[in-house]
């Protein structure tokens, strides 16, 4: 299997503002050409500025970063092989559609003639097409965006850039948009690299993602990876929902830790790689079951109290506390209609787990 | 807000007095100016009523139009001279970062408050024959002569000339640019400021230089404000009395100091009303122009 | 491809970083551009060396010459001790307080009417509310100078007062709406809601936040008053001068020691008012509406 060159290496890059705020840490990232990879984080932990220095917005302090085997360092954003689609889209509002889109091909002296062909085939694939005359102001915030995705788009870039994309539409939109830009990366079959605070829409439109805390990556991986393994509390607890239970490792057993669950009680749980002491175990709240009758035994199970119910509509949020006062939440469909939950809060259930769906974090 | 019709009496209280004072000893004196600018000059200098456009007429005719488009011409000059100083420094400050900015705007504000007078003044003591600009120029020219006497060659800067900086329209000129420049400064720096960072940021990154972005996408949209101080400049230099008072010579006699001479030594009220309200026009009309763009450009939300 | 393999990063202890290196500035940091820097630096120097020069050879132990002969407050004290200069000071300073107290009053009212009323033809009345800001001051001049003289008032301070209230009282009126468009009017209707009669609301809510505002339209209103030259020229007669025209009757005819002190001293005051007024509207950003 030949090993491709990533499309943008960035080797350890720091960015530290006015000497005191270290903004990006000592990053390392590779990304190949043709993915669509998404940098995570809550807000502040530096994935937006990191995004800026691959654009050439912000120098790196430290470190350098390569797009298409060119060094980026004294490149300036407007000689890069990148372009960037900004949060606000920033579409010139004094220039019509076709202006703004023809505008990058027009700086860099694309003839005339070409640029009349290229506008509306761009226009044609973020299907704004006819939209040519229009007036930003007469557009709505999901058509800027499309405005904003043509114009970067015409210049064929390697890659493009998107800060936040989806952040400013409504929850309907947002998820239309979700699958136009994952078409929409499949058909042009270049390079997306998206900044979101979105775990939902990481997961639901990225090959791989980056998870960013305080200017670190802390794991890289794809989305089912990343949900069904993160490496550590803060991706376990970023990324959807968790439970997290305190245990004490009290013996290894060919690739399963003894452990003795602090609430619960003693349980033999798969795990390859090290551990010992106190860690977290942590599983998913879908992966919770609750019967009123004490299930079979190839999981973890113990008998709880129901404190609350919350309904979503669709799904329901179980709280439940044991005996030991151990707090949990389980997640339930909610398929039976005409109620809005068959578990009654007071009742007492059986909570059960397969064992081997625990997460075991050392981290 | 409130409707004035349920609160008058609070609403008059608030307003009356100084609408009053405004309306007596503002709206009445330019009245009275006004129906000054259609009288006629009587055999001892006092104005009598009557109706007439002479005035105007005069004030158009030949040498007085050449004084008119003299200051028209001036202030015109000093207008794009400061925008050609300013709008760098406003540029600067407004991307500045965030700990300099106040101390910047502050460097520029200052000279704004003190004395417009003294502010005059102090260029005379840098213009004059004996003034610090031909003091330093002696200096450089000292220090040149030294060093062509040592490769050889005395005598071939000859001796030096004061420059004449002082009583002509160059000074006028430069006066005008040190007063206005704070003015000018602050309202393009107030529209740059609120721009949209990312557009310019947008432009770069499809590929413009800086100098493209600038005149595509930063210009165009900071025009308002950049038209704002412009024309703000521009009447404060057309209006202007001092300057060319203090440091002009007698060939650069502009509308200000007409006016003023036909208010004093030459006694002709009717005339030197007539030429005020000429110069109250001409800033109307520079208003009414900046109000047009303003409100043609609020179609478009920047 | 591991740091290693590229050689990059370091292989040495992970703690010592590489020294920091200077960051080359991004298209839009201006100000970090050498160029840049130059330009802003000649218009620093250009708007600062006339007034510094002033200031400087005030102190200058010289009547003539430019060059330094060492210092001296003897033109100070000259200047202090020459009585027609010292009246002119006095006077600008009466004029200035009567003209200040008078205008902040009345264009604190406008100010606030403005802010809180609308009525039928607001905006003509906003433009022509606002005439003395715009218009040429050798217009409103010679306009101040026609109306006394028609109805026979001597020109004098009594004069000059007038015509500076008329000029200083819509700056007030501008200064004191900018305020209030800051106010958070639901402050009123919690006070209205609680008891409080108009005059009482006016008095503990909505005065409060205004005065930072009313404070910098005085201070405003006297600077103004202060350097006002053009205006008070024409409607000042004689054994009324203010400082600027006394200043401006020495400054015709030389450049001397003597009245770089003066104006030395008069760029002092307006300085000094400049310091207290950005305090106070520094002081009351940081209390948004509480005068604690």
């Amino acid at each position: 299997m030949t090993r491709k060159q990533p499309i943008i290496s960035i080797h350890n890059v720091t960015k530290i503002f006015n000497r005191s705020v270290t903004a990006v840490d000592d990053v390392s990232l590779e990304i190949a050409e043709g993915e669509f990879f998404a940098l995570l984080g809550p807000s502040g932990c530096g994935k937006t500025t990191l995004l800026r220095m691959i654009a050439g917005f912000e120098n790196p302090t430290i470190g350098r970063i390569v797009v298409d085997g060119q060094d980026m360092d004294g490149v300036d954003p407007n000689h890069r092989p990148v372009n960037m689609v900004f949060q606000s889209y920033a579409v010139f509002p004094h220039m019509t559609v076709a202006k703004n889109v023809a505008y990058g091909l027009k700086v860099t002296g694309v003839l005339e003639k070409d640029i009349k062909k290229m506008v509306p085939e761009a226009l044609e694939l973020v299907k704004l097409g006819g939209f040519e005359h229009r007036m930003p102001h007469q557009l709505s915030g999901g058509q800027q965006q499309r405005v904003a995705l043509a114009r970067a788009l015409v210049k064929k870039p390697k890659v493009l850039l998107l800060d936040e994309p989806l952040s400013a539409l409504d929850a309907k939109l947002r998820e239309a948009m979700q699958i136009e830009l994952v078409n929409l990366q499949k058909s042009v079959g270049i390079t997306f690299v998206i900044v979101t605070h979105s775990q939902a829409e990481a997961l639901s439109t990225a090959n791989r993602i980056a998870v960013m805390k305080d200017g670190q990556v802390v794991q890289v991986a794809g989305p089912l990876e990343l949900y069904e393994n993160p490496n550590s509390q803060f991706c376990a607890d970023f990324i959807g929902k968790i439970n997290q239970l305190r245990a004490k490792v009290i013996g290894v057993e060919n690739g399963s830790l003894a452990m003795d669950i602090k609430g619960i009680g003693k349980a033999l749980i798969p795990h390859d790689g090290p551990a010992q002491g106190k860690v977290t175990l942590a599983i998913r709240p879908e992966k919770l079951q609750l019967d009123s009758d004490e299930p079979a035994d190839d999981c973890i199970k113990f008998r709880s109290r129901v404190a609350n119910v919350v309904y979503y509509g669709s799904t329901s949020q179980v709280f439940l506390e044991n005996i030991a006062g151990e707090q949990m939440m389980a997640e339930v469909r909610n398929r039976e209609s005409g109620t809005t939950t068959s578990i009654l809060i007071g009742s007492v259930v059986w909570v059960s787990w397969k064992t081997a769906d625990t997460l075991v974090l050392t981290k | 807000m409130e409707n004035w019709r349920d609160n008058k009496l609070v609403a008059a209280i608030l307003l009356v007095p100084a609408s009053a004072w405004i309306l007596i000893f503002f709206t009445l004196p330019l009245a009275i100016v006004w129906v000054y600018s259609f009288g006629e000059r009587g055999p001892q200098g006092q104005t009598l009523l009557a109706f007439t456009l002479d005035n105007y007429v005069r004030a158009l005719e030949l040498i007085h139009l050449g004084i008119l488009w003299k200051s028209v011409w001036t202030a015109a000059v000093a207008t794009l001279i400061c925008f050609a100083m300013g709008f760098p420094v406003a540029l600067g400050i407004a991307f500045a970062p965030a700990r300099f900015k106040n101390l910047l705007l502050l460097l520029v504000i200052l000279p704004f408050w003190t004395n417009l007078l003294i502010r005059t003044y102090a260029w005379i003591a840098v213009l004059r024959t004996r003034g610090f600009l031909n003091f330093g120029l002696e200096w450089g020219h000292g220090k040149l002569d030294t060093m062509f006497s040592f490769a050889g060659l005395p005598d071939i800067m000859g001796t030096f000339e004061p420059l004449a900086l002082l009583y002509n329209h160059s000074a006028v000129v430069i006066g005008l640019v040190y007063v206005a420049l704070p003015f000018l400064v602050l309202p393009i720096y107030a529209t740059l400021e609120k721009l949209d960072r990312s557009l310019m940021e947008a432009s770069l990154d499809l590929g413009a230089g800086q100098w493209r972005t600038m005149a595509s996408i930063t210009i165009p949209l900071a025009f308002p404000g950049i038209l704002s101080g412009l024309m703000l400049v521009f009447i404060l230099s057309l209006g202007t009395y001092l300057t060319p008072v203090l440091l002009g010579g007698t060939n650069s006699m502009m509308i200000g100091n007409l006016i003023a001479q036909e208010f004093g030594p030459a006694r002709d009220w009717p005339f030197g009303s007539a030429l005020s309200f000429l110069l109250l026009y001409i800033t109307f009309i520079i208003l009414w122009i900046r109000a047009m763009v303003a409100s043609r450009s609020k179609g478009v939300s920047y | 491809m591991s740091a290693k393999e590229l050689q990059i990063g370091t292989q040495e202890d992970p703690n010592t970083r590489p020294r920091m290196r200077k960051v080359r500035p991004t298209p839009l940091e201006y100000t970090r551009k050498k160029w840049f820097q130059l330009v802003l630096l000649l218009n620093f120097i250009f708007l600062y060396f006339p007034i510094v020069a002033l200031i400087a050879f005030s102190f200058n132990n010289s009547r003539r010459n430019i060059t330094w002969k060492g210092f001296t407050l003897k033109y100070y004290v000259k200047a202090f001790h020459n009585e027609s200069l010292f009246d002119a000071f006095l006077n600008s300073l009466i004029v200035a307080g009567i003209s200040t107290a008078v205008s902040t009053v009345l264009g604190a009212m406008l100010g606030l009417a403005l802010y809180r009323f609308k009525f039928p033809a607001k905006n003509a009345f906003d433009g022509w509310i606002h005439l003395p800001i715009i218009i040429p001051e050798i217009c409103m001049g010679v306009a101040m100078l026609a109306f006394f003289s028609r109805l026979n008032i001597t020109l004098g301070l009594f004069t000059i007062t007038v015509s500076h209230i008329a000029f200083s009282l819509p700056f007030v009126a501008v200064v004191v709406r900018a305020r209030m468009a800051g106010f958070d009017h639901s402050l009123e209707e919690a006070a209205r809601d609680l008891g409080a009669n108009q005059w009482q609301t006016f008095k503990d809510v909505t005065l409060p936040y205004m005065m930072p505002g009313i404070v910098a339209g005085a201070l405003l209103a006297l600077t103004l008053s202060l350097d006002d030259f053009v205006i008070t020229f024409f409607t000042s007669g004689p054994g009324s001068t203010t400082l600027p025209i006394k200043i401006f009757s020495m400054v015709r005819f030389s450049v001397t020691p003597e009245v770089n002190a003066a104006s030395t001293v008069l760029i002092a005051i307006t300085l000094i008012l400049t310091v207290v007024t950005m305090t106070i509207q520094a002081r009351s950003g940081k209390n948004k509406g509480l005068p604690l």
